[in-house]
């Protein structure tokens, strides 16, 4: 197929679009930073596109493109899919910011929903997010718990605020427990790149590092964790995992989308779709954390489930006073609790960690 | 920033078990690109191997039988290749990237059902009493048997090169193809061959990422692994033991800068992980000042007995 039947073709399936609207046919699209297959982040998303189709049968059409770079060549598939007459787009990764905002600019009857992000410049831009740093305290609690050699660990991926709330809130709570706690940071650069999280976990693991937590997409901390024979363990991130239970896969952060993911498409289908900034968590249901296994005993697995109650319940903010920044000036007074803004844009540590945050 | 965290031991070690896939594949394409034959399909075998040694170590619960499989998967699939290029004469470049979307594509399909299962993974060689020698111990005697194949791999290559007249053979192939030809060489045959070996080459390499580094499957494991070994080879300039100098120094920057980063110090990570790549750039320029290239002069052109 040369380029101009290429071009036609698009412009048929566009027109085939709006006829299917009529029909009352609505198509969702998703893009995938890495592949559905990578047991994490992806794999969750398409979840969730999946359960779009369960909720709505034939009246929904889903698409999808997996391991789409961040950066140009997002903005080349994004307007493919709105030529292909998606009606709603999802992007499912940060680095896709600018390139959704970028289309959204030409396809105003299209609605975009860029996850992680907080740009919305256009009408036809929402953004939604998941409160992982609440799932990451409850992580923390039981790292302060289990650490033997005082010395935890986090892969990083990118110094975004999701990432720099999900590192704050796992030493806090880790720090809670147990004051002698150690944190070490290492950035990957990457949210896929499983040798690469493995010989990250491998460094952490030579230094004395006994529990880690991820902020990559794949299983590959935990594959390496698993060579130690039980003195090291880590989490599921972002799904189950569940293959390295009962260790060292501990518990883990499972990001449920389905519940939003069924709502926005259910709002296109019914003409109510608004732009809009969720960031729902665990009272919500878009964060879960999966089974605590038998690894961990059990007044810590009964602490942390009681952390979950009180979380999801709207009882217990992560972030609560007193806490102070890493330069050792107040952030939250005794019982503050922090704001929504200042957590969105977070681009500091909290007193304790002493590594830097790269720029 | 506390340096003494890092066990310079357990970093050696910890290097040469990050290098092995990429020394592996480098060491396959220099064999490969020796004979005139440029294949930009190395990521695609990889990850075919990787995948194939997967499936065939999880369903035998062999290891070792895993790895003989994803090098022959590996190999059979860079035959397509030699078919193409060297009988059909089809574009190196072009075949050489499509072979590397075909393993991709082929790895996914294959690898759905794997994906989360856990493999037998290789046993550390147990090398009796060098192995409970003091620091070289633990640093040099305490690896899998991939390892040490891996460099005897390198020598067993520098020494055919050098030595041995099917090497010279093989040399002469790449320099000059009408020479060759004009001597009676066979040179689709030669180049077929190459192309086999390189193609198991990276079959292992892509094998001992699936079943020892990163013991699992998950799509697109490989991440750009066979990139690297490609640029590996130009780094090398054609020659054995420069890959293997190459292999460990890319290997060991990414182990290097993730130590570093564990151990608290302040290291301009970007910088770090640049490094191979500006060191690669730095030995093409002076290989060009010098006036000698190491690249075969046959590189990449197509061979017919007609022309």
């Amino acid at each position: 197929m040369n380029r101009r039947t290429l071009l036609a073709s698009a412009a048929l399936a566009m027109s085939l679009g709006g006829a299917a609207l009529a029909q009352d046919t609505t198509k969702a699209c998703f893009v995938y930073v890495g592949p559905i297959g990578d047991g994490g982040w992806t794999y969750q998303h398409h979840q969730g596109a999946l359960a779009v189709q369960e909720a709505y049968g034939d009246k929904v059409e889903i698409a999808w493109q997996e391991s789409v770079p961040e950066g140009a060549d997002a903005e080349r598939v994004l307007t493919q899919m709105a030529l292909s007459g998606c009606n709603i787009i999802f992007t499912t990764s940060f680095g896709y910011m600018d390139a959704t905002n970028a289309v959204a600019a030409k396809f105003p009857d299209i609605k975009f929903e860029h996850a992680t992000g907080y740009k919305r410049e256009h009408p036809n831009v929402a953004t939604y997010d998941a409160r992982f740093y609440e799932g990451r305290a409850v992580l923390g609690h039981i790292a302060g718990k289990m650490t033997k050699s005082n010395k935890i660990g986090y892969i990083a991926s990118f110094p975004i605020p999701e990432v720099i709330q999900g590192i704050n809130s796992y030493y806090l709570h880790a720090k809670k427990v147990n004051p002698d706690v150690e944190l070490v940071v290492t950035w990957a650069y990457t949210w896929f790149d499983p040798s690469k999280e493995a010989d990250a976990a491998r460094a952490m693991i030579d230094q004395g590092v006994d529990v880690i937590a991820a902020h990559t997409d794949s299983t590959a901390p935990l594959g390496e964790a698993a060579k130690e024979n039980g003195a090291v363990i880590g989490f599921g991130q972002a799904s189950d995992m569940a293959a390295f239970k009962p260790s060292p896969r501990v518990a883990s952060i499972i990001d449920n989308w389905a519940p939003y993911y069924v709502k926005r498409v259910g709002a296109v289908m019914d003409g109510t779709w608004e732009q809009g900034a969720s960031w729902a968590g665990m009272p919500e249901g878009e964060v879960v954390i999966g089974e605590i296994t038998e690894a961990v005993p059990a007044d810590v697995k009964a602490e942390a489930e009681a952390m979950i109650a009180a979380i999801t319940a709207g009882e217990y903010h992560p972030f609560t006073g007193p806490i102070n920044k890493a330069d050792g000036s107040a952030w939250l007074a005794e019982g503050e609790v922090a704001d929504d803004g200042t957590l969105a844009g977070m681009n500091f540590y909290v007193e304790g960690i002493t590594a830097e945050i790269p720029n | 920033m506390d340096l003494s965290a890092i066990n310079p031991i357990l970093l050696v070690a910890s290097i040469m078990v990050s290098a092995t896939p990429i020394l592996l594949a480098a060491l396959g394409e220099m064999v490969v690109e020796k004979s005139g034959v440029l294949n930009l399909g190395v990521e695609g075998m990889m990850i075919t191997g990787a995948v194939v040694g997967f499936v065939v170590a999880v369903a035998s619960g062999l290891p070792v039988l895993g790895f003989v499989a994803g090098a022959l998967a590996a190999a059979v699939l860079s035959l397509s290749f030699g078919v193409l290029t060297q009988y059909l004469l089809s574009n190196q470049v072009a075949t050489g990237l499509g072979l590397t979307m075909v393993g991709l594509g082929l790895s996914a399909l294959i690898g759905k059902p794997y994906e989360g299962v856990k493999a037998p993974t290789l046993p550390k060689l147990d090398l009796g009493p060098l192995s409970d020698l003091p620091v070289v111990g633990r640093m040099l005697f305490s690896h899998d048997v991939m390892v040490y194949l891996s460099l005897l791999l390198v020598v067993a290559v520098w020494a055919f090169l050098k030595f041995t007249r099917a090497g010279l053979i093989l040399r002469a192939v790449g320099e000059s193809h009408d020479s060759a030809h004009a001597l009676g060489y066979k040179v689709v045959r030669v180049r077929m061959a190459a192309i086999f070996f390189g193609g198991a080459c990276a079959g292992l390499g892509g094998a001992y990422l699936s079943l020892v580094r990163v013991p699992q499957w998950t799509e697109g494991l490989t991440a750009g692994a066979g990139w690297i070994a490609l640029a590996i080879v130009v780094f090398a300039s054609w020659r054995a033991g420069r890959v293997l100098v190459g292999a460990y120094l890319f290997g060991g920057i990414t182990v290097l800068q993730l130590n570093l980063q564990a151990a608290g110090a302040q290291v301009p990570v970007a910088l770090l992980s640049m490094s191979p790549y500006l060191i690669t750039i730095l030995v093409l320029v002076l290989i060009s000042a010098r006036g000698v290239h190491g690249a075969p002069a046959s590189l990449g052109r197509s061979f017919h007995a007609s022309h």
